[in-house]
């Protein structure tokens, strides 16, 4: 049971980071070597070599957050605000040094005076650091992919 | 007094294009869009898919020519045939998923209609019974899926035309049938394959928006500057601590290097048809192990000199209009499907090119993750003007839409409208696109 309260603190606080729009603490989760993925298709088992909606390690997070920042950044300047919740917290499998993570978020957009739901599962490979979890992996099935893009996704969901 | 706000028709279509600009309505205009289906889309060669997205016998894709759901279709034969997505008894769509295997012949949901792959009824539940003293049966016409009325395969890209009048494809395409023959050529077996996945991306806009942006070279610096500059920032910092960043960092740094002054250093070439070239620019050909690897493959099937012809084909966009992007050089393509006056679908897939390494599909992959998904870098900043331009062009702010930069300058070299030295960011591809479409429009 710790735990399962353990991971569920770190994915509350992860969503937490993003809401409150904390881009680099957020970038800092991740370890070195990590990578942030949701692939265009449920059945892809890896990032590496298929299309991905992103698939991005610590480089391209960083140029995502710069280009974000910029002010000139057109498609960022309306209001936008999200709100996540997550759930359904399943321990897949965990050993000493590493956890393997399941569980299903639910974000509310707001941008300009339109409200969209985005939801799906994440999937999240977290090793233990000295200084806490830090992920390897972070796979994000999101439902709403697999319809046409209604919508731009500028930040991590 | 109120003014009246319902479009003004009886103006002649003529009137809304001018040599150096195009009145608002074009774009705005619901009626104008219904005739823009009829006139256009319905009547000239529009692309379906690649040949590869249906290998096997019965494999099928939908796909909206239009206003018409159409599904294309591998036959028995091999052949790849275009028809209308409907059961001719009582009009059910015969497929209702985008993509899948029909089997041996399609089945209407229905009252299991059945048809071959090339639209002919294969049977009918007690036909014989069902309509003894009927003229309907296996040889009537109006009991099989209507076919569209030519379709054409070019190097393996499938297009149709739902008119049985017009040029044939090779001499639609003309000099921009290069889109396919760049991408081909690339390929050390001399053919690509789809990667079976397409990203389709709904732009809040009319549909000629994005084809006038997709050769509008003053528009990148200003609008990716935001992703140039965070690119060419980290991109330096791995360079420090690595020597050498990926390529996909100067694909995308290139929007903040290559500023605005420079962009007047392209060409755009325009066709007839509507179609335009524009030259390239990120310079795509690096000396790093992995090209150095592909160039030997394609000198392996080609021989040197050929090689450097392939390799030297500088292409950075290449229109097909009325629907179709191509980037050859990295193998992808973006086809437009208008949904409806300020809604537009557009199916960007990615190829592969068959016999080169597989480090070279990584590359461009890169760039179709990067530029074309849903979590773009890129195209988000231009799907925000797209937007705003309809809603500025739906307000009574002003009637008229400007195209004249470089305006006079052109030079007229055959049926090619070329843009003269330093005019690369002239807006000739926006008054050819409009030339095109007058013609189109005014044919009855």
């Amino acid at each position: 049971m710790e735990l399962q309260q353990e991971v569920e603190q770190f994915l509350y606080r992860q969503s937490e980071l993003l809401d409150t729009k904390q881009w680099q603490a957020w970038i800092d989760l991740f370890a070195d070597d990590g990578v942030y993925w949701m692939p265009a298709d449920p059945a892809h088992k890896h990032w590496d070599g298929v299309p991905s909606i992103f698939a991005e390690d610590k480089n391209l997070m960083a140029v995502r957050m710069k280009r974000v920042l910029h002010p000139d950044a057109w498609s960022q300047r309306p209001l936008w605000g999200t709100n996540h919740v997550v759930s359904n917290t399943i321990i897949e499998s965990y050993d000493s040094s590493e956890v393997i993570v399941r569980s299903r978020f639910h974000m509310m957009e707001l941008r300009r005076d339109d409200v969209r739901h985005f939801a799906g599962a994440y999937r999240h490979h977290l090793r233990k650091t000295a200084e806490g979890y830090r992920i390897k992996l972070q796979r994000v099935d999101m439902t709403n992919a697999q319809a046409a893009y209604d919508y731009v996704l500028q930040v991590w969901v | 007094m109120l003014q009246e706000r319902v479009p003004d028709l009886s103006r002649r279509l003529s009137d809304f294009v001018e040599p150096d600009r195009v009145r608002r309505e074009v774009y705005t205009d619901p009626a104008i869009f219904e005739l823009e289906m009829q006139r256009i889309h319905e009547r000239v060669w529009i692309y379906c898919g690649h040949e590869s997205q249906v290998p096997k016998t019965g494999d099928y894709y939908a796909v909206q020519i239009g206003r018409q759901p159409m599904v294309m279709v591998r036959g028995a034969d091999g052949k790849v045939n275009v028809l209308y997505n409907r059961c001719p008894h009582r009009g059910n769509l015969m497929v209702g998923d985008r993509q899948g295997s029909s089997g041996e012949f399609f089945r209407c949901s229905y009252h299991a209609w059945t048809f071959h792959h090339d639209g002919r009824l294969r049977s009918i539940p007690m036909m014989e019974s069902g309509y003894a003293g009927t003229p309907y049966g296996k040889d009537h016409p109006d009991c099989s899926m209507k076919r569209a009325a030519r379709v054409e395969n070019y190097r393996g890209f499938v297009f149709a035309s739902l008119s049985p009048e017009g040029p044939s494809l090779k001499e639609f395409l003309g000099e921009a049938r290069v889109a396919f023959d760049d991408m081909c050529d690339r390929a050390p077996q001399g053919e690509v394959e789809v990667v079976p996945n397409c990203f389709r991306v709904i732009q809040k806009s009319n549909w000629k928006i994005f084809l006038e942006n997709q050769l509008d070279a003053l528009h990148p610096s200003v609008t990716h500057q935001s992703t140039g500059r965070a690119a060419h920032e980290v991109e330096k910092e791995i360079e420090k601590k690595t020597g050498h960043a990926p390529l996909s960092y100067h694909m995308l740094s290139a929007f903040a290097t290559v500023t605005i002054d420079k962009w007047d250093n392209f060409q755009t070439l325009n066709y007839p048809h509507g179609h335009c070239i524009l030259t390239g620019y990120m310079g795509l050909r690096p000396k790093d192990p992995d090209t150095l690897a592909y160039e030997k493959t394609l000198v392996d099937a080609y021989g040197h000199k050929r090689m450097e012809e392939i390799l030297g084909v500088n292409i950075h966009h290449v229109l097909i209009y009325p629907g179709l992007s191509v980037q050859s050089p990295l193998q992808q393509l973006r086809a437009v499907r208008p949904l409806g006056v300020d809604r537009t679908l557009t199916e960007i897939w990615h190829f592969r090119l068959k016999g080169a390494p597989e480090a070279i599909y990584r590359r461009s992959l890169a760039y179709y993750n990067l530029v074309n998904s849903p979590a773009t870098l890129v195209n988000a900043d231009d799907l925000e003007n797209f937007w705003k331009c309809h809603q500025g062009l739906s307000s009574e702010g002003g009637d008229w839409v400007s195209f004249a930069r470089h305006f006079g300058r052109d030079i007229q070299n055959g049926e090619r409208v070329e843009t003269a030295a330093n005019c690369g960011t002239s807006e000739a591809p926006m008054r050819n696109q409009m030339k095109a479409w007058a013609r189109y429009m005014a044919a009855q």
